[in-house]
């Protein structure tokens, strides 16, 4: 009795169970065939789901950066003002960038951005209606309304400026398809556990009389789970492996037809975000293949 | 080996099926358990090796307290017990050989060794040559003696043979009583529950008798006693 004896003992138990486990699956075909089926399914949509979201998050993120507070100088502030208006802006906590834009410079940027119409600003540089503006970024883009009303306290402010709806309208539009997507996925996947519970519960009702003599020969418990277990497991893995390869030859085929009409929304790249969907799907799946063959395992084993 | 105390048994249906049974066989003894359908004899057996659990007493066997043990204990107690069954219960896909070397493989036993002590015991049960029939192909008496072989294999302390020879002809029947003679001999405890009264007014073997729940009867050298 050596450990060695032990461990060579556990490889040769191991290669039963996942034969066994294969076994299970040939036995009932048709049964494994619809079970995977629907956990394809049910994770195709959870992947939609995910994507969509992950997406929506991901332009929420890039416009985030994007989002800056304009803050408008009364036009009666002598230079004195405009430095301490500086100063203030610099000591706020949330603040990441201060840029300062003269009325002289707005008004050569608003001409760049208009280029052939720009004539229409012609006698504007006697009498420049702009005023003086820092551009400010912050931290924390999803606060950036606070930040708004304690710049507006600072003297010699006259207005403060910031996209506020599109900033809100995306993050509700996230949280929307985030939930939606929560809820159709779990229910689907509560479905598929079925499946996969049922078609177990067959395999095993097919080898009912072998688990009763296992039990009577004094087989563990866990010894005659495994392969159920490892059959659940297999489900799990095909039915999410289908629906992640579809995911990523759809979504990599979007992103090369993806026209420059969507200039705006910059879809989020493959690499990273496939890789997640696939953990992420792989993970529910085999999770649901498991749990579907324990639910079934359990009735049996009280002989 | 085996001693019950006060041990009662209570269906969840109501049935009283074991009330107050306490008794205790020896090592290396042979015991008849006989009774009519239904006297408490099957839940006795049964609450042996922990298929049916008492509702009330002590029961100890091959040194495990069998009313306390932990589910997860069962298998070790069922690996000192041996259970024969009237109705044979052989995987009918596998040949002889695999039914006997599966009770081997579900407990895990190396490889290695698995392929000795089957035909070892093939060989003692009589089927040798047999090794790679399927039990359709075996008359009732090699079927029984295929299930004397599984049930031994793994070197059990205690045999319990629930009516072994229920399906089998009388002198077929004598002939699986004669090889759980030979196992008894080799130290083997065995307990046999029977309908069989010719048998066991032959051997004068100790007899336990079951009426309504409880021993009626507990002779060393018996008889089955009573028309049934």
């Amino acid at each position: 009795m050596t450990v060695e004896e032990g461990t060579a003992m556990r490889i040769s138990t191991f290669n039963r169970h996942i034969r066994e486990g294969f076994k299970n699956i040939s036995r009932n075909s048709w049964m494994t065939i619809a079970s995977v089926g629907a956990v394809a399914v049910s994770l195709f949509i959870l992947g939609v789901f995910l994507l969509l979201a992950m997406n929506v998050n991901y332009m929420a993120q890039k416009l985030e950066e994007q989002v800056e507070i304009r803050v408008f100088v009364e036009e009666l502030a002598e230079q004195q003002e405009i430095d301490d208006i500086d100063a203030r802006l610099r000591s706020l906590n949330d603040v990441k960038e201060v840029t300062f834009v003269s009325k002289e410079e707005g008004l050569e940027a608003l001409r760049t951005d208009l280029g052939s119409e720009a004539s229409v600003l012609k006698g504007l540089d006697e009498e420049n209606p702009l005023r003086d503006a820092f551009y400010v970024t912050s931290f924390f883009p999803r606060q950036i309304g606070q930040l708004a009303t304690e710049i507006e306290k600072i003297p010699f402010v006259a207005e403060v400026k910031y996209g506020k709806d599109t900033v809100e309208t995306l993050f509700n539009v996230t949280s929307v398809v985030r939930n939606m997507g929560l809820i159709f996925s779990v229910g689907l996947a509560v479905t598929s556990l079925f499946l996969i519970a049922n078609t177990i519960r067959l395999t095993i009702y097919a080898r009912r009389r072998e688990i009763e003599i296992m039990k009577l020969c004094g087989a563990t418990n866990w010894f005659i789970r495994w392969p159920f277990f490892i059959e659940g497991m297999i489900m799990g893995t095909i039915g999410s492996l289908i629906p992640i390869i579809f995911l990523g030859v759809g979504y990599w085929q979007i992103l090369e037809n993806q026209s420059d009409a969507m200039f705006f929304l910059e879809l989020m790249p493959l690499n990273p975000f496939i890789w997640q969907l696939a953990l992420v799907l792989i993970g529910t799946g085999i999770l649901i293949g498991v749990v579907g063959s324990l639910m079934s395992v359990r009735r049996y084993l009280r002989v | 080996m085996i001693e019950l105390y006060d041990v009662w048994k209570t269906y969840s249906n109501g049935v009283n099926a074991l009330r107050g049974v306490s008794v205790k066989i020896n090592k290396g003894e042979f015991v008849y358990v006989v009774g009519a359908s239904g006297a408490g004899k099957s839940t006795f057996i049964k609450i042996l090796y922990r298929e049916e659990k008492p509702t009330k007493g002590a029961i100890f066997v091959n040194g495990f307290n069998v009313d306390k043990i932990r589910e997860r204990q069962i298998p070790m107690i069922r690996r000192t017990i041996g259970v024969v069954f009237q109705d044979f219960k052989l995987l009918p896909n596998l040949t002889v050989y695999e039914n006997v070397a599966f009770a081997l493989e579900v407990i895990e036993t190396p490889k290695k060794k698995i392929s000795g002590k089957v035909l070892e015991i093939l060989n003692l049960v009589g089927l040798k040559g047999k090794e790679n029939s399927k039990p359709d192909q075996l008359s009732g008496g090699e079927q029984q003696r295929v299930s004397i072989a599984r049930a031994l294999v793994n070197n059990p302390a205690i045999i319990i043979a629930d009516e072994p020879t229920g399906n089998l002809d009388p002198d077929t029947s004598w002939e699986i009583v004669r090889l759980l003679e030979d196992i008894n001999y080799r130290g083997t405890t065995v307990i046999m529950a029977t309908h069989n009264k010719d048998i066991v007014n032959r051997s004068k073997k100790r007899v336990i008798a079951f009426e309504d729940g409880v021993i009626s009867r507990d002779d060393r050298r018996g008889g089955y006693g009573y028309e049934n």
